[in-house]
């Protein structure tokens, strides 16, 4: 099967080894990855800061953009969340008849990237080798929105060599939110720090998650006061093998 | 002036229309470690109640889908269900006002006063009295208030704001308990174990009780069917301020109303396990207008709007009218857990209360509220009524923009600039990819030998207080699948 890559805006800006690592893992389960290189971002930043004019246009053109493929898959749980939850209400409002059916029709087709392993191909065990002390956060969109429940941990469980921490407070808030973290900068700090000790409690190399943005948050905090771990996202573990190591470890 | 007679240093303001924005509003808490210290603790241990106690529960997903579907019910019929409600209320007895907002509320109270000739009200913790400014109206008219609640009484003799819809002192503790009743008790000897605390409250108390006819309380619930009207509570205060005054005075919030008796079966379920972690609240008072021999000769219900009619008017804000008031969403909110209740310049803080008080200013004041969430969704999932906080508030965000938009000073905010400018390159991926180039060269000035960014200027200062930066990477991922295409050709 083929899988069209949606690798988000800030994915393909700041964070290309997880497309790359998203390239590799589809290609060994024997999926044909494509890219439209035409795609550039869903709209969240926009509706969530309450510039919905601007989130709809963004989101019309990603429907217009995805339109054949034949599945979609987004490394980001808060890009899925955004279209899942956010692109009914929009096109709604500001939508044609025509823009609501073709989102309809392209919905079911979009995955968030542990929904696609273990929803659409049904596997678990990736093949996978990662040997170091994960501990995993469970990004608000993907616990709530997207009700990833314990996909990830179950994929995380069947990487060989890999220890899974557990984290305290699992379903708190890492305190990003998007332009939360700027336009309330000092709470946002507040919460990272909480998030942050829970973090480093588990004493595991790495921190792992389907999220960049909450990765970004905790990452920088971690580098900032020497943390000693650090941030890698979940594609990137699992397309990790003995032969070629996650690009994050070297 | 003690530390402890301010209790957060500066007294907050809990008036929107006077409140500084959240960001500056929390900064005294988040400087304040034995407050944040009092506001974590305090939430744990209602937490941990509430979640063992829905745990137990395993319809608590249908009790919470039947609390939502009776409130929309009734929204859906406001009108006639208070006219049925103030019909039966008035032939039990009772007297049925009308209030459209805080003014005129504050005036049909202060008249039945006048009128009783009372020149002291004791009061049950109500939160529609503390929404419409209640108690500073009515001492600037010469009557004394006293709060019952052994919380509000904290509160007020410690000269405080409450934090927290139902445990209003959260933030203080018993020491600072302790000290407050000392002085202001004359009890220098007491100690600050709770039972001496609350001895001292009871005996405080029971002076006002007995001396002391007007009563003016809240309503969690009022019954159309019946005229009935229901206050749940944990310590017996309010029943007896329900009970021993010849008057008593109601203010509710016109989104009380439930349709039939039979509906609290759902609502005092969800509420107490919600609200307190219990499985049902320790005083449930219910009465139906006047009875003779038997608690107050008589009864007045101001029936308060005060923006909530406008709020019904709009479809995806209407579920905020939805609210009993449970909390819940605040002690779960990592916001809350980090600022407390008073950064939210609002008697409702919170999840509800940043959806809540901008609506009830009319959009005029609190905008900065809509914005005080990083949108987790804790609050929605513990709703008992499934509000759902963030579209609201997203919806909310909308309107704010839309209002500064016509405002001229935001063609310089750079946050407006910088969203502005990116609407214009996400609608164009050649620009995107020339913007990607320039901001890794923009940013390459900014990153050191490490790779990092360590400080950035102007909007990039709120994220370099705190954290580090990633520097941009070499090379995108559509340059490199653009050249693995091309070498695979």
């Amino acid at each position: 099967m083929r899988a069209s890559i949606f690798i988000t805006c800030y994915n393909d800006t700041l964070y290309p080894e997880t497309g790359r690592a998203v390239v590799r893992l589809l290609e060994r389960l024997g999926v044909e990855p494509e890219f439209n290189p035409g795609q550039t971002c869903c709209g969240q930043m926009h509706a969530n800061t309450g510039f919905r004019g601007e989130a709809f246009a963004q989101a019309r053109r990603l429907v217009r953009l995805y339109g054949d493929a034949e599945a979609v898959v987004i490394p980001s749980s808060s890009c899925v969340a955004m279209m899942r939850d956010q692109y009914p209400g929009l096109f709604e409002e500001l939508g044609t008849a025509g823009l609501r059916s073709e989102f309809a029709a392209l919905l079911p087709r979009v995955y968030e990237l542990s929904e696609f392993l273990v929803d659409r191909l049904g596997v678990e065990d990736v093949g996978a080798y990662f040997p170091h002390r994960v501990t995993y956060h469970a990004s608000c969109h993907g616990l709530r929105s997207l009700h990833l429940g314990d996909r990830p941990l179950r994929l995380l469980g069947k990487v060989r060599g890999l220890e899974l921490a557990p984290l305290q407070n699992m379903d708190r808030c890492c305190g990003f939110g998007g332009t939360f973290s700027v336009k309330n900068g000092e709470v946002s700090s507040a919460m990272l720090a909480a998030k942050l000790q829970d973090v480093t409690a588990t004493a595991a190399e790495y921190c792992t998650g389907v999220d960049n943005s909450c990765l970004m948050h905790l990452g920088g905090a971690m580098h900032r006061q020497f943390a000693g771990m650090k941030t890698i996202h979940l594609a990137e573990i699992l397309a990790s093998t003995e032969r070629e190591q996650a690009e994050g470890t070297r | 002036m003690s530390e402890t007679a301010n209790l957060a240093g500066e007294r907050p303001v809990l008036d929107p229309a006077l409140a500084p924005p959240f960001p500056q509003a929390a900064l005294p808490v988040l400087r304040n470690p034995q407050l944040r210290k009092n506001v974590t603790h305090a939430i744990d241990v209602i937490q941990g109640k509430r979640a063992r106690l829905v745990a137990e529960k395993d319809d608590w997903q249908a009790l919470r889908a039947a609390g939502a579907a009776m409130k929309d019910h009734v929204l859906e019929n406001l009108g006639a269900y208070l006219e049925e409600f103030e019909a039966k209320c008035t032939a039990a007895g009772g007297q049925v006002h009308w209030a459209a907002d805080a003014g005129e509320a504050r005036a049909i109270i202060l008249d039945i006063l006048r009128a009783e000739q009372a020149r002291e009200v004791i009061k049950i913790k109500t939160m529609t009295s503390a929404e419409i400014q209640l108690n500073p109206f009515l001492e600037a008219a010469g009557v004394g208030v006293f709060e019952t609640d052994l919380a509000e009484i904290i509160l007020q003799l410690g000269e405080g704001e409450p934090s927290h819809i139902v445990v209003p002192a959260l933030h203080v503790n018993r020491s600072q308990v302790r000290e407050i009743f000392a002085r202001k008790m004359g009890l220098p000897e007491l100690s600050d174990d709770p039972k001496a605390l609350t001895a001292a409250a009871r005996s405080y108390l029971r002076r006002k009780f007995l001396t002391i006819p007007t009563a003016i309380g809240g309503a969690n619930f009022l019954i159309a069917e019946t005229g009935g009207v229901a206050v749940v509570e944990s310590e017996g205060n309010g029943r007896m301020c329900l009970t021993l005054p010849r008057t008593l005075i109601t203010l509710a919030g016109i989104e009380k109303v439930l349709p039939r008796f039979a509906d609290l079966e759902v609502m005092l379920q969800v509420l107490a396990r919600s609200a307190t972690g219990e499985r049902m609240n320790p005083y449930t008072s219910l009465w139906t207008g006047v009875k003779a021999g038997d608690g107050p000769e008589r009864f007045h219900v101001v029936l308060l709007d005060n923006g909530r009619s406008r709020i019904l008017a709009r479809h995806t804000e209407r579920q905020t009218l939805r609210c009993i008031r449970c909390a819940a969403c605040m002690n779960a909110c990592p916001v809350y857990r980090q600022t407390g209740g008073h950064a939210y310049g609002s008697v409702y803080p919170g999840p509800i209360g940043a959806i809540l008080t901008p609506q009830l200013e009319e959009m005029r004041h609190a905008q900065s509220l809509p914005y005080a969430s990083s949108l987790c969704g804790a609050c929605y999932e513990v709703c008992p009524v499934k509000i759902n906080i963030p579209e609201v508030l997203l919806e909310l965000r909308a309107q704010v923009v839309d209002q500064e938009r016509k405002q001229a000073g935001r063609i310089f905010d750079p946050m407006y600039i910088g969203l502005r400018i990116a609407n214009v390159i996400f609608a164009r991926a050649w620009l995107f990819h020339l913007a990607q180039r320039l901001g890794r060269m923009g940013l390459g000035l900014f990153t050191r030998k490490d790779g990092w960014i360590h400080a950035l200027p102007s909007v990039g200062a709120e994220w370099t207080q705190t954290r580090d930066l990633r520097g941009l990477p070499k090379q995108t991922f559509h340059e490199w699948w653009a050249a693995r295409q091309k070498e695979a050709r």
